[in-house]
Parts: C-alpha cells; structure tokens; sequence
C-alpha cells in the first residue's frame, strides 16, 4: 500500500493548558497504518488530553495534528472545517469510551445503537442496516438475539462491546480508547482484550489506547508513550520500554506492578 | 351550518391585540422563515392572554398576518367546534373585528391544531399551525447549541434512528403523528402534532403554511410550492393511516376518522376528524351507515 | 558483511534509578558474526550477559553502543538505530526469538498462539493452522492440549509451545535461548533435531545451550563469554 510510506496521524509539539494548569506539552509522535499506539502514565500524567486532541474532541493551545485522509490527503483535524471534521469523527475514526455510558445511547437498542453510524453516512435499507447489525452482534461474540434489547439491561463487559461494535461498523481506520477495560472485572477484562487485539489486527486498524495498566498494553500496542506531568518521558517498542526501561519514572512505574 | 359570521369587535384594544412593533417583529421571523424552508427561527414571543401550549404561537403569527379584509377559520383536531377553536375564533374576532368562518374555502388564514383540512387548500391561503415542540432531534439531543450544529450540518441520520427503533419493536413505523418530514431537501422539520395521514398533504401545497411554538419562541414555514418529504426506509416506504371503515355520517372514505364511543355499552362508530367537510359531504348528500345521527348545520 | 547476522563492539548496561541509581556493566564491546546455517553458542557462567546479546538482538533491549546488523529483505538493518517499525518488521520476516518463558495470553490457545506466527506474516488462516497443528504434535503437544490455552500448561509444555511458535516459520535467523531447559530426554531430541533441519536450510542461529549434550549436537562454533567479553 502506497499510504503505507506515511504516518496516518502524526501529532506535532502538543501542547494544552487548562487555564494555568497543563494539560501537556510538547507532544509529537507518529501512528502508523495498522499501528496500535500505547500511551501509559498515572492519573493527571496528561494521556486523557492527549488522545482528545488527537481525536479532535480538544482543541490543542499549541502545536498541530496532522491526519492522512482517505480523499484528500493529510490535513490538519483542527484547521479543517468543522463538517470534515465531524464526518472523519462518525466514519474513519472510532473512540471508545471507558464508560459505555458515555459512548452508547442508553434509550435505543442494541442494534439502532450499531445501526446509527450507518444511517449516518445514507444508509436507508432497514433489512441491510439489521443484517450489518447482527454480525456485528457476533463479531464481538455477543448473542444476537440480544439484538432488539437496551444496552442498560447488558453488562458492562457487553456494554463494551457493544461499544466497540458501533465504532467499528462504518470501518474506521483509527480507534482511539479511553481505558476501554477500566469498569470491567478481570476475567470480563481478559476477554474484551482478547476480542481487541483479534479485531485490531483482522481489520488492520490503528488505535491509540490510553491505559495506566501495563498488562493491557504489552497485550495490545506495538508502541508505547510514557506521560509524566503532561510530558512524554519515554516512548519505543511496547516491550523494550517495559523490559528495559531507561526513564527513572518508567522503572519505578514497570517495577510497581504486581504479578500475580 | 356556520357561514361567515361577524362580531363588533371589542373597543380599547390593538387591531388582532398585539402591538405594532411585536407584529412587526413577528413578520420578520415569518419573513425569514419563509427565505430558508423548515429552518427555526428565534422570536421574541409575547406573553399572551391564554396560557402557554394553547395555541400562543399560532396565535402571534396568525395576529401578525392577519387583515381586516381576512376571514378567519379555527380548527382543533379537525373540529370547529372545540373550546380551543371557538374561543381563539371569538379572541380575534372581538380583538380585529375580522369575519370568521368554519368553511375551509371560504377562509384566508386556517388556525390549526393538530391537523390539516380535508379540503384542498389554495394559493391565496395561508394555514397557521400552533407548534408545542419545534425541534425534531430534541428527543436524542437535549442541548440546543448541538441540535443547531446538527441542523447547520445536516447530521440527521440519528432521526432514523427513531424509526429503526419503531420498526424493530412494531414490525413497522409506528410512529403516527408529528411524522419528521425532510423540507425542501434541506431542514428537519416537526409538522406538529398532525397525523402522518396529512403529512403528504403539505408537499407541494399552493397554500403558505406557517409554524408558531409560542413557549419554544420559534417561528419556521414551508412556502408554497416546496417539497415535504416524510423520512422513511428504502424496505419500510412512508405510509399513511388507513381504516376498513368509512365515515358513519358521509360514508367518506378518504378522510382522517376519528373513532368516538357512543354509549356505555362499548358502541362506537368512526366519523370524519374534519367537521367542515363531513358536513359538507352530508349537505351535498352523501349518506354513512349512521347518517341522521348527527344534525348537519351546527354541534 | 557475508553473515545474516552481525554484531560490532556492543556495549549494554543497566541503570538501576530505583535502586539508587546502580550501574550494572554488562556487555563492554562485543564482536560476533552468525553465517547462514551456522549454529553458534554463546558459553559462559550465569549473568555474564548471554541472555542481554539476544534481547538486544531481537531489539527488546536498547545498546548503549555498537552496531548489530542483520540481513533483512534485500537490504542490511542496524538494530540498535532502526525505527520501531523496521525492528517489528525484522521480529516478523526475519528473526525469530525464542525467549526462556512463554508470555500467555488470556484465553488463545496453543494452536492460535503458533497459528498466529504465520498470519503475521500473511498466511491465510487454515494453513496457518494446519503448519501450526504439525509443528505442536512434532513436539509431543497432544491435539487436545492444543485447543487450550497454555496457562496451565506445565512448564516443559509451555517452553515447547514457546518453540512451535517460532519454529513454525522459516526465519533467516534464529535466536535460542536456553530451548531445552525444561524438556525431558524425548523431547530434547525432537529439538536437536529441528535446530539441525533450521541450519540445513541455512538459517544463522545464535543461541544458549546450557546442556552440554545439546550444545556438542546442534553447535558448529561455541563462542565463550566472560565479564562482558567473549574470547574465542
């Protein structure tokens, strides 16, 4: 593939305020098609500002993000017009929420949940937008006769899912996750990540997966960002970083979880 | 059978009781809405002697476009007769002085609740509908800043979210009345709480139609001549209502019926929702399974 | 270069900030060069850095010097500067590693695990999974060990899925480190025999026998390591 030679999204100088308050600074990196990004950190490290800057949920105060569009090459997501934008966000980008709450809508069913983004982008065929639904249903091995209830009698694991299902239907080429295992309990956490790393490489997808745990990424990204204070402290291969950690604040991090 | 009636009008008040200066700025929200088809337009709605979700804003707009050569007909559910109906048709009838009919072709300007006349409407008339809630996306997205954008957008591929919902509970669209309708290609637009029965009736009318939520201080319009396109499914096409039954005082068969419980012993027959024209259907003699029930001429 | 791979004055050491900032001198200057279809074990006492020469190797440690070049594709990558994509692109055409412990995943079983070697690198999914059936029951894994996941494997049957894995596929270069420490006699052999059939299609393999009878089977030079150097 010819886009193969360039970054899909590429973030330059990052940097966002809150008031006087960082949020983080002089972040750049590179995603790959196909390249599943890990950005790693305690609580208030600045990986949440990040991915919404680079998802275009936050407007950066400094610094730019480039993205390689399917028609009309790399544009900046923030300079473009807010049309574009917001038809990249509900068809070539997913973002997966660590609250299905935030990510679902509660009132409508399981399959108008999935439906949505197609009916977004035209599409008029009840009978195709049910038959798209239903294997989506079973791509994230969820029962489809589960089909027509409200995601708040799923739970959470299935809500996540489900979640999942809605972003990835319109096949983005880039998935940004908020601590998509957060909520869940371990076994259910097991299996969500299990069901992640196997549509993330049958769909070729990038995605950035912001995490404070170190499991959930050596299992699911190529490449890893440690934050500390808003700033990027270190970055490499998932298991370079984790197994041979230079950064102070990386060895105290790797060397602070247990193992079972 | 009413026919156009007059009444001295009531000294000490404005011409149709708003000032000028509202009227003026009514029009102008009317003005605009008219330039940009199904498109909500903010105005300032007055405070009005009638409590809120009683016709305020069809009132104001009907107030502001109303002239002394005009005559004006009421309906509420397709009655004349309601207390809605008759107590709006005497307000301005006492505040302008204009004449009032219930006959559908001899008014200019239609107040309606909740329906569209059977008869068809022509050029020279304006139908004036009282909206409760203007805005079609309001039940998905409770801020309006976002349904603007959406608007602005045109992301209203949630709407068929609503009716995805409908068929997969129903087996079809059960959504009957305030049927969202597609204006001029362009805005999402609420028709009001009318059956989706009238909703074709709105496409391509030579009459101007005119919308006034007076609590949720929007005036929108649809021009004479523009497309009303009611949303549907390329499998699940727009339908309207349809009964096995005709009209038990005209015998009509082409009209919206309403279903009315004549005793306590469960009886109950269907009539046309459309007095003006069931009455006269009857008076030019047309016969349901039980006409002499009802007195052609009056309520 | 004639060699697939090639290692020049590596130097790796460790600093330990969370113990007060230790340094650990490991690797001071290592020179090695693997030739395809030589098999050539690094000897030496524990903690001399064996394990460090084929971690950094692989890429999954950083040199602090040096170069370790490696034939990949039609060109020549310098491991130690190459970009995270090329190393990962490496990892999956062309060296293959495999490490003491097997990293479980939650729920893939066996097959997949070895299965997935070979969808990496584009084989479609059945004859991924027939290649994987064949190498695992080669390695006395029993088909209804296969279809579970290795978590409660024992040991020796982890380190032979751990095998499969990367013996699946034909890498140009192979790094072993210590492959038949758990194993018994049996199974011991069935490995001798696939790191010989490895080197007779001319792979380079680097690796750590710490049984003497292995290494005197499979190995055509032995390089010995002593505090951080190796001497020939």
């Amino acid at each position: 593939m010819a886009c193969d030679d360039r970054p899909l999204l590429s973030a330059r100088g990052l940097t966002r305020y809150y008031g006087r308050i960082l949020g983080c600074r002089d972040v750049s990196f590179d995603i790959w098609p196909g390249e599943v990004l890990g950005i790693v950190g305690e609580s208030g490290s600045g990986k949440t500002t990040v991915l919404k800057c680079i998802s275009a949920r936050l407007e950066p105060s400094a610094g730019t993000v480039t993205y390689d569009t399917r028609t009309d090459g790399p544009v900046d997501i923030h300079r473009v017009s807010e049309p574009s934008r917001r038809l990249l966000m509900r068809t070539d980008w997913g973002f997966v929420h660590q609250d299905p709450r935030d990510g679902l809508r509660m009132a409508v069913s399981a399959g108008a949940n999935i439906g949505e983004r197609l009916m977004a982008v035209g599409a008029r065929h009840y009978g195709q937008i049910r038959e798209t639904a239903t294997s989506w249903l079973g791509k994230v091995e969820m029962d489809t006769g589960r089909m027509d209830d409200l995601p708040r009698t799923f739970s959470g694991g299935m809500q996540q899912r489900l979640q999942i299902a809605r972003n990835l239907v319109t096949a983005p080429r880039i998935v940004f996750m908020d601590e998509p295992t957060g909520g869940l309990d371990v076994s259910v956490q097991a299996r969500l990540l299990d069901l992640l790393r196997g549509l993330v490489s049958d769909l070729g997808l990038a995605a950035v997966v912001v995490t404070h745990d170190l499991a959930v990424t050596r299992l699911l990204s190529h490449r890893l960002l440690v934050m500390r204070h808003g700033t990027v402290v270190e970055t490499g291969l998932t298991d370079q970083v984790l197994d041979d950690p230079q950064h102070p604040y990386t060895q105290l991090l790797v060397s602070s979880v247990l193992h079972p | 059978m009413t026919r156009v009636s007059t009444v001295a009008p009531d000294g000490g008040y404005t011409f149709a009781y708003l000032d000028e200066q509202t009227k003026r700025m009514v029009r102008r929200a009317i003005l605009k809405a008219v330039a940009i088809p199904g498109y909500q337009v903010p105005f300032a709605s007055r405070e009005m002697p009638l409590p809120f979700g009683w016709g305020t804003g069809g009132i104001q707009v009907t107030a502001s476009i109303i002239g002394r050569e005009d005559t004006l007909k009421v309906i509420d559910q397709g009655a004349d007769d309601t207390v809605n109906a008759v107590s709006i048709r005497a307000f301005f009838a006492r505040t302008a002085g204009v004449p009032t009919t219930t006959r559908t072709e001899d008014a200019t300007i239609i107040q309606t609740r909740h329906r569209i006349p059977e008869t068809p409407l022509r050029a020279s008339q304006i139908l004036v509908y009282q909206v409760p809630i203007p805005e079609p996306l309001r039940w998905l997205e409770p801020r309006e800043a976002e349904t603007r954008r959406m608007h602005a957008l045109q992301e209203y591929g949630v709407m068929h979210v609503r009716l995805y919902e409908d068929i997969a509970r129903y087996g079809h669209i059960a959504t009957s009345y305030d049927y969202p309708v597609r204006v001029n290609g362009r805005y999402l637009m609420r028709p009001s709480p009318i059956p989706k029965f009238d909703n074709p009736k709105m496409d391509r009318s030579p009459a101007l139609q005119l919308f006034g939520a007076g609590r949720e201080k929007r005036i929108y319009a649809v021009p004479p001549h523009t497309e009303v396109r009611s949303l549907d499914f390329d499998d699940h096409p727009f339908e309207v209502q349809k009964w096995d039954q005709a009209c038990a005082l005209c015998g009509s068969t082409a009209s919206f019926l309403d279903e009315i419980v004549t005793d306590n012993q469960g009886g109950r027959m269907f009539v046309c929702s459309d007095t003006d024209h069931c009455d006269a259907r009857v008076l030019a003699g047309h016969v349901g399974s039980a006409a002499g029930d009802r007195d052609p001429g009056g309520a | 270069m004639t060699g697939a791979l090639r290692i020049e004055g590596l130097e790796k050491s460790f600093v330990l900030h969370t113990q007060g900032g230790v340094h650990l001198p490991v690797l001071a200057g290592l020179d090695l060069e693997v030739e395809p279809g030589e098999c050539v074990a690094l000897h030496g006492p524990s903690g001399v850095g064996k394990s460090t020469v084929l971690r950094c190797v692989h890429g999954n440690y950083r040199a602090d010097a040096g170069r370790i070049l490696v034939r990949h594709r039609e060109g020549i990558v310098n491991m130690v500067t190459a970009h995270p994509r090329e190393i990962l692109a490496v990892r999956r055409e062309t060296v293959g590693h495999v490490s003491q412990f097997l990293r479980v995943i939650p729920r893939v079983s066996a097959a997949d695990v070895v299965a997935e070697t070979l969808r990496d690198r584009g084989a479609d999914r059945e004859s991924a999974a027939d290649a994987a059936r064949i190498i695992l029951h080669r390695l006395n894994i029993p088909a209804e060990l296969q279809q579970l996941a290795p978590a409660t494997f024992s040991g020796g049957e982890k380190q032979r899925v751990n095998l499969a894995r990367v013996l699946v596929a034909r890498y140009p270069v192979l790094l072993l480190d210590e492959p038949t420490a758990s194993l018994d006699r049996e199974n011991r052999e069935v490995v001798v025999d696939l790191i010989r059939e490895a080197a007779g299609r001319g792979a380079a393999i680097l690796g750590i026998f710490h049984d003497a009878a292995v290494r005197d089977a499979v190995a055509t030079r032995v390089v010995a390591m002593d505090a951080g150097r190796e001497a020939a």
